[in-house]
């Protein structure tokens, strides 16, 4: 009896962290668990691969267009005789690369004007959403292709540009969240408390407001890696650096004759924004309480 | 105890401005607050009730400065707070905390139980770092917490737990008087009960002054020393606890007496109810505001605003032009017949 008693109290006392609550619904999603599974084998692949794999992406190393299988090339060569699959794993490093990166520039950008326009309101949010709509009205990918031909196709150019034209969505997730939870009691007893505005913003609004942030910042990867293939498909990337889009690019006059040589980088990029994804979808779901008692 | 006054509100208005709909159109305003005026005296309770929409969240909202005052003025003992900025309203803030409503949403998720208490003696510095977390684990003993529950998090606790830690959250800063934002009527009537008399043992210990807001008269007349009624941003009636629930003067407040439940039915009086809505606390009617529904209500009710007067007793005030010079109230012929 006073056993039971006290291994009461010890169960009741087990600490749970919000955001385990949100690990264990994630996990109990399969596709969002079959989406992680793929992304770190992508992962494994760009970044262990090549050494495994050695042969060096730019060198040619035999006749083009060896079809996939064929002379011991698993992916086949491109229209330089250059092995696919070496470009594969180093363009996968790139354009995952500039994924993150893109999605964290607009994370940076978006979540500062966001936060900001929700938390004061009036003329300061009126201001920084009609610049938000200025942006969300700008062709996105002519905008980038501006920003790209102007400054030079280089890593960072195609990585700014890529963060400067999509920012707008995590801007209005932010403000939308932020306009939830000023109102909330904790931020006005947080007030009461004597917390300063920038406190109440960074420390107490901002972490609640995380997790559809977190999920559009997801997202953000994905499309980040569809538009820098576009711009690398229209030519508009860094040539000295190998990235699918770019593999695309670069085999694209000889589609007819060697379709692989596309489809293989395409096929790349389209698992591995099916995987980005459904773990966006999986945390979204993981994050919305509401849907947790389904 | 002394009886000097801890709390003055004088005339305090809190009007929400609408947005405008044109260009040159005169946008109106939310009057939530229309011209207040009470006293606290120094630890005593001084209740506020009113229905929905009264203003009276709003007035504890004021007294916090956690919403602009439109007109007015708070003065804490003898000092004008309405206008503090800075360091001067942090030195403010440490004297007057606010205990809020809902346990659910007044605690912030993402903070462990411990640091929430914690959060206010950081933030306004209050006594020494290294012996913070002593005082924290105090008060979570002094409040029927466990200190080793310190590191759980809100969702962990029940409700009457939740606002456990809200009052520790309050009593933080050791302030002089703690607004109570109706604490208690989003808890089960047995925690209710728990959470009320953790107040008054607090309130004896500390020498707290509260400022109580509620819409239950159950638990106004249990805790509160003094009452106002407030009735669409006015108070119609103020008196001492004795007086307003023996001898309710205004009207408005006789049908809100006789709407509380009771396990007595002898002797009571007929239930009163009122028809019908309070106005629109945009547009005003130009008389008394409690008029339309007012069952007594006469041709001056609906033109001249009636001055609140004090009538029938020392520091019994009422709003109402029916009330005699000699304090008897227009429902006092029906009763009996009722």
């Amino acid at each position: 009896m006073a056993d039971s008693i006290a291994n009461q109290e010890a169960l009741e006392l087990k600490i749970t962290h919000p955001l385990s609550e949100m690990a264990v619904m994630f996990f109990r999603n399969h596709a969002a668990v079959a989406g992680l599974a793929l992304l770190i084998f992508i992962v494994l692949f760009t970044f262990l691969g090549p050494f495994i794999h050695t042969t060096d992406p730019f060198e040619m190393v035999w006749a083009p267009f060896t079809r996939p299988g064929e002379e011991g090339f698993l992916l086949g060569t491109d229209y330089l005789g250059r092995d696919i699959l070496s470009s594969m794993m180093a363009g996968g490093q790139v354009s995952m690369a500039i994924g993150l990166a893109a999605a964290v520039i607009s994370l940076v950008i978006g979540v500062t004007v966001g936060s900001f326009a929700g938390f004061y309101g009036g003329a300061i949010e009126e201001a920084l959403m009609r610049f938000t709509e200025f942006f969300q009205v700008l062709p996105t990918l002519l905008f980038s292709m501006v920003i790209v031909a102007l400054f030079g196709a280089s890593l960072l150019t195609v990585t700014l540009a890529i963060g400067v034209v999509s920012w707008t969505a995590v801007a209005r997730v932010t403000r939308a969240e932020f306009l939830r939870i000023r109102e909330l009691e904790y931020v006005a007893a947080a007030r009461a408390g004597g917390a300063h505005d920038g406190y109440l913003i960074f420390r107490v609004i901002l972490p609640n407001a995380m997790p559809p942030i977190v999920v559009q910042a997801n997202l953000m990867v994905g499309s980040a890696i569809l538009f820098e293939a576009a711009l690398s498909f229209l030519g508009l990337s860094d040539p000295n650096t190998m990235s699918w889009g770019q593999v695309i690019g670069s085999n694209r006059p000889y589609i007819l004759d060697a379709g692989f040589a596309v489809a293989i980088p395409g096929f790349a990029i389209f698992l591995t924004v099916l995987a980005i994804s459904l773990i966006g979808d999986g945390l979204n779901d993981a994050f919305n309480p509401k849907l947790r008692e389904r | 105890m002394s009886q000097d006054s801890l709390l003055s509100l004088r005339g305090l208005k809190v009007h929400f401005p609408l947005p405008s709909r044109g260009l040159f159109t005169e946008s109106g305003a939310v009057h939530a607050v229309d011209g207040i005026s009470i006293e606290v005296k120094r630890g005593t309770t001084f209740g506020i009730v009113g229905e929905s929409g009264s203003g009276k969240s709003t007035a504890a909202l004021a007294v916090m400065r956690l919403v602009p005052i439109t007109a007015g003025e708070v003065w804490l003992g003898d000092k004008n707070i309405t206008e503090l900025k800075g360091g001067d309203l942090l030195a403010m803030r440490r004297k007057v905390q606010i205990i809020f409503q809902d346990p659910y949403s007044s605690l912030n998720p993402r903070m462990r139980a411990g640091q929430i208490v914690r959060e206010p003696m950081d933030l306004m510095k209050v006594g020494d770092p290294a012996t913070r977390g002593d005082r924290v684990a105090e008060l979570f003993e002094r409040v029927g917490l466990r200190p080793e529950q310190q590191a759980l998090f809100p969702h962990q606790f029940s409700g009457g737990q939740r606002q456990r830690i809200g009052v520790a959250r309050a009593l933080a800063s050791q302030p002089e008087l703690v607004v109570c934002d109706e604490p208690v009527s989003a808890l089960d009537v047995a925690i209710q009960a728990q959470i009320l008399n953790l107040l008054r043992q607090l309130q004896d210990e500390f020498n707290l002054t509260y400022l109580f807001i509620s819409h239950d008269l159950g638990v106004v007349q249990y805790v509160c020393d003094e009452i106002a009624v407030m009735y669409l941003g006015e108070v119609v009636e103020q008196a001492d606890r004795i007086s307003l629930f023996t001898r309710p003067l205004h009207p408005y407040t006789w049908t809100l007496l006789s709407a509380v439940p009771s396990a007595k039915t002898k002797g009571r009086t007929r239930r009163i109810h009122l028809q019908g809505d309070p106005p629109s606390p945009i547009d005003l009617p130009p008389g008394c505001r409690f008029a339309a529904r007012c069952p007594f209500a006469e041709a001056q009710c609906h033109t001249a605003r009636p001055p609140l007067r004090e009538i029938g007793g020392p520091g019994h005030k009422v709003a109402c032009h029916l009330v005699s010079e000699t304090g008897v109230a227009p429902h006092q012929a029906l009763e009996g017949k009722l």
